[in-house]
């Protein structure tokens, strides 16, 4: 218990990659879905750089600055869809967001 | 010993913060909560030897990406009055625990690191990248990964194009 291996953080990741699915899954509000999975893209970070330092090796921090990218960009075109929905539908409910649906 | 303290701490308000997140009923707190869980990622970074994804982490995440949330969820605005509880020292009495928690954290965090210097990367066939771990990140990303590293930045330029266009009045 008290010397930190790599399997302490799987868990940590593990734990908060779940609370974000429960979190998708849960959740109405299309923001809060959002941040949910900001939480899951951090705990695949916390994964990547839990292997860098037991492999002693840096490349899992440079993927996890790709994946940071990644999520910049995700959250800009995500949210900007958001606000043009909103400006139209006026709502942020998810299960108000059928327009696509056939 | 010190880092099974400053693990088992960052791993409660990490995972703490982040059930908070999905489960406040407030957006704004759910924003600031989601600014907190952030931060100590960036301090599980710290611990793991990793201090220029904790910059980043604090840079990107809880300075850009958190600040983009919290000017949608005013942007959109959700008609609902705050609810106001009953006991109003309640809050400062939680606010005030909640801050020496995370104060004895940042000293058990500090503890640790000045008695356990961070180890050299050692690349694959022996290859030693000398310097600190911002000169071996950079290193990788200008020569191993110099295409993913463009190509992650055209991402970052078509999405900052979209999301303009998406943003207009006239879509």
């Amino acid at each position: 218990m008290l010397e930190i291996t790599p399997s302490h953080y799987m868990v940590l990741s593990a734990a908060l990659f779940m609370i974000g699915v429960i979190g998708v899954m849960v959740r109405r509000n299309i923001i809060i879905i959002f941040m949910s999975i900001e939480l899951m893209l951090n705990a695949v970070n916390v994964n990547l750089a839990a292997f860098s330092q037991q492999w002693q090796h840096v490349t899992g921090q440079v993927f996890a600055i790709f994946v940071i990218a990644v999520a910049a960009a995700e959250a800009a075109v995500g949210l900007g869809i958001i606000l043009a929905f909103y400006r139209n539908k006026e709502t942020v409910n998810i299960d108000e967001m059928n327009v696509m649906r056939w | 010993m010190g880092e099974a303290i400053v693990f088992y701490g960052l791993s409660a308000f990490i995972l703490g913060f982040a059930v908070l997140v999905i489960s406040t009923r407030n957006t704004v707190h759910s924003v600031l909560f989601l600014v907190a869980s952030f931060l100590f990622v960036a301090m599980l970074y710290v611990l793991l030897g990793a201090e220029f994804l904790a910059v980043i982490q604090v840079l990107v995440y809880a300075g850009g990406i958190v600040v983009l949330y919290l000017f949608v969820v005013m942007l959109v605005n959700l008609k609902r009055a705050p609810e106001t509880h009953q006991d109003p020292r309640r809050q400062t009495r939680l606010g005030v625990a909640v801050a020496g928690a995370v104060l004895a954290e940042f000293l058990a965090i500090i503890v640790y690191s000045s008695t356990n210097p961070s180890a050299p990367a050692v690349l694959a066939a022996g290859e030693v990248i000398e310097g600190g771990n911002v000169e071996q990140v950079g290193w990788l990303l200008y020569t191993n990964y110099l295409i993913p590293f463009e190509l992650a930045s055209i991402l970052l330029l078509v999405a900052m194009v979209g999301a303009i266009v998406l943003a207009q009045r006239e879509l």
